[in-house]
């Protein structure tokens, strides 16, 4: 099998980046992948319709955690609106490419974001 | 730094071995079918290590049929069996924790009309007795099960099985290529009708293995042509594969005794260093019944394939069951089988030591390993 992580990956594994959680966030939320079993957890705070941090927690396998951590690199200090044009291709792209059967984390991803600005929104309008 | 500790994957090639494999790469490269000399000088080596090997397994040189590894052997016999022997039934028994080149292939058989039963493996990874009795039927033909499994290391009762399967009048395989390297195995005393055997597992060449059989029993060959081992299989013989085959297992099975004992001790003292430094593990399968170089581990909160990238950024390489580490994304089906919980299948970690494992690789591996824990628990979602 071929599972080879591009260094850059790898070091977004090791060091990811926005690790945590936000303590009285704006928003959260919760994805997991029924297929390979794997969860992120998201944390967001939101000033003046822009991203003023976002954090995340895994339990998941490498590319789960980089992937992670480049989306959250992506949309700090993006408006909402900005952070909802960003798709799974940009961090696959950002990697330099991820295994096929890795992909599906990128997604995760940015499901897990799209759910968090879901929560977001929803609480805006309460 | 390189810690190797998959050696249930593959081991490393033999020095001797290698040595003893070179001239027929080299000046000995006659085809063993050749009528010329030098065809016929390398007829008899090929025929010797047939004797090595056969002594070495205490059966009978006719029994050995050469493949390209155990996959083959495993695809050939009970295929082959299942196939030939229709007038007999249309049953097979294998266990559910089966190498996939023994497991899948009996899902192909059954989708082809024969009829499979699995056996279950109990919390222990060990099939019951019990249970495998009300499994066999009239028409049972064959059973298959392994003597030690390849992602636990569990080693099966198949003293018993076999004495069961024989007195219900069906034939008995066991894939060996796990338990050949640490457990003493005569093909004749076991009473043993078929078995798989892999060179790469015991310090021997990729690629060459050997399929036991016996030929009172009806088999059909797998692959069909020139007409070698008799026509059990086709193909011109791997001889620098079988000649390494042979030494390595020579090698192995006169250190078995010694290496059993020494592998052992450096795996009970990395238990023990696991128990110490990393608080909540679990041991997946029966720790006794257990093949003496593998610890089957699992760490709570954290995912297998993150522990494994991790570990070999420090040069130690391990194997994991988990999902994200497979190409279908697909949890172990042995670990699925042990009874392991949804949460709990993606957090396993193989290690497989050999006889050149050291206290200090272990120490080193235990070191990195903590601190690859603390970590990945540091940021774990799971309470
Ligand atoms: C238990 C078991 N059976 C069969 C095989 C297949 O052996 P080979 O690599 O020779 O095809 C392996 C090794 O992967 C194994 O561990
Ligand atoms: S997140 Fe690890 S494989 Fe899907």
């Amino acid at each position: 099998m071929s599972l080879n992580y591009t260094k850059k990956t790898l070091d977004y594994f090791l060091k990811p980046k926005n690790i945590g959680e936000i303590k009285k966030p704006d928003a959260s939320a919760t994805i997991g992948n029924m297929v390979c079993g794997d969860q992120l957890n998201f944390t967001m705070k939101v000033e003046k319709g822009k991203i003023k941090n976002i954090k995340f927690l895994s339990f998941g396998c490498a590319s789960n955690i980089a992937t992670a951590s480049v989306m959250t690199q992506a949309v700090k200090g993006k408006t909402i609106e900005e952070a909802k044009k960003l798709d799974w291709h940009d961090i696959v792209k950002d990697l330099g490419g991820l295994p096929q059967q890795k992909v599906h984390c990128s997604v995760m991803a940015i499901d897990g974001l799209k759910k968090l600005i879901k929560d977001y929104e929803k609480k805006l309008k309460k | 730094m390189k810690i190797y500790l998959d050696n249930a994957a593959t081991t490393k090639l033999d020095g001797q071995v290698r040595k003893a494999m070179l001239p027929f790469y080299k000046e000995k490269f006659a085809n063993p079918s050749s009528i010329h000399f030098s065809g016929q000088k390398n007829n008899l080596i090929l025929e010797d290590s047939r004797e090595k090997i056969a002594k070495n397994l205490d059966t009978t040189s006719d029994r050995i049929v050469f493949t390209s590894g155990a996959s083959e052997a495993n695809n050939f016999i009970i295929r082959g069996v299942m196939e030939a022997n229709q007038d007999k039934g249309k049953h097979l028994i294998i266990s559910a924790i089966e190498h996939p080149s023994v497991y899948d292939l009996a899902k192909d058989l059954k989708k082809r009309g024969f009829d499979v039963d699995f056996l279950p493996i109990n919390n222990k990874g060990i099939v019951e007795v019990d249970k495998f009795k009300k499994l066999l039927k009239k028409d049972t033909v064959l059973v298959s099960i392994m003597a030690a499994n390849n992602e636990i290391g569990t080693k099966q009762p198949i003293e018993e099985l076999i004495k069961l399967t024989k007195e219900n009048g069906s034939y008995f395989h066991s894939d060996l290529v796990q338990a050949i390297a640490y457990e003493d195995i005569s093909i004749d005393k076991l009473n043993l009708d078929f078995a798989s055997i892999s060179a790469h597992k015991f310090n021997g060449p990729t690629g060459v293995g050997i399929a036991i059989i016996n030929p009172k029993i009806k088999i059909n060959p797998l692959i069909i042509g020139g007409g070698q081992e008799g026509d059990y299989r086709s193909g011109t013989y791997n001889l620098a594969g079988i000649v390494g085959l042979s030494k390595a297992l020579e090698i192995s099975c006169s250190q078995r005794k010694e290496n059993r004992k020494k592998v052992k001790e450096v795996r009970d003292y990395f238990l023990k260093q696991l128990k110490k430094e990393i608080p909540d593990i679990k041991i997946n399968g029966c720790l006794k019944r257990r093949l003496p170089n593998n610890l089957n581990i699992r760490f709570e909160k954290i995912e297998g394939e993150a522990i494994l990238i991790e570990l070999s950024s420090k040069g130690i390489e391990v194997s994991t069951g988990s999902a994200c580490s497979a190409l279908n994304l697909k949890s172990s089906y042995v670990l699925m089988a042990l009874g392991l919980k949804d949460e709990e299948l993606n957090s396993n970690i193989r290690f497989t030591l050999s006889k050149d494992t050291s206290l200090a690789d272990i120490d080193y591996t235990i070191t990195n390993l903590k601190k690859i824990v603390k970590r990945l628990k540091s940021f774990s979602p799971i309470k």
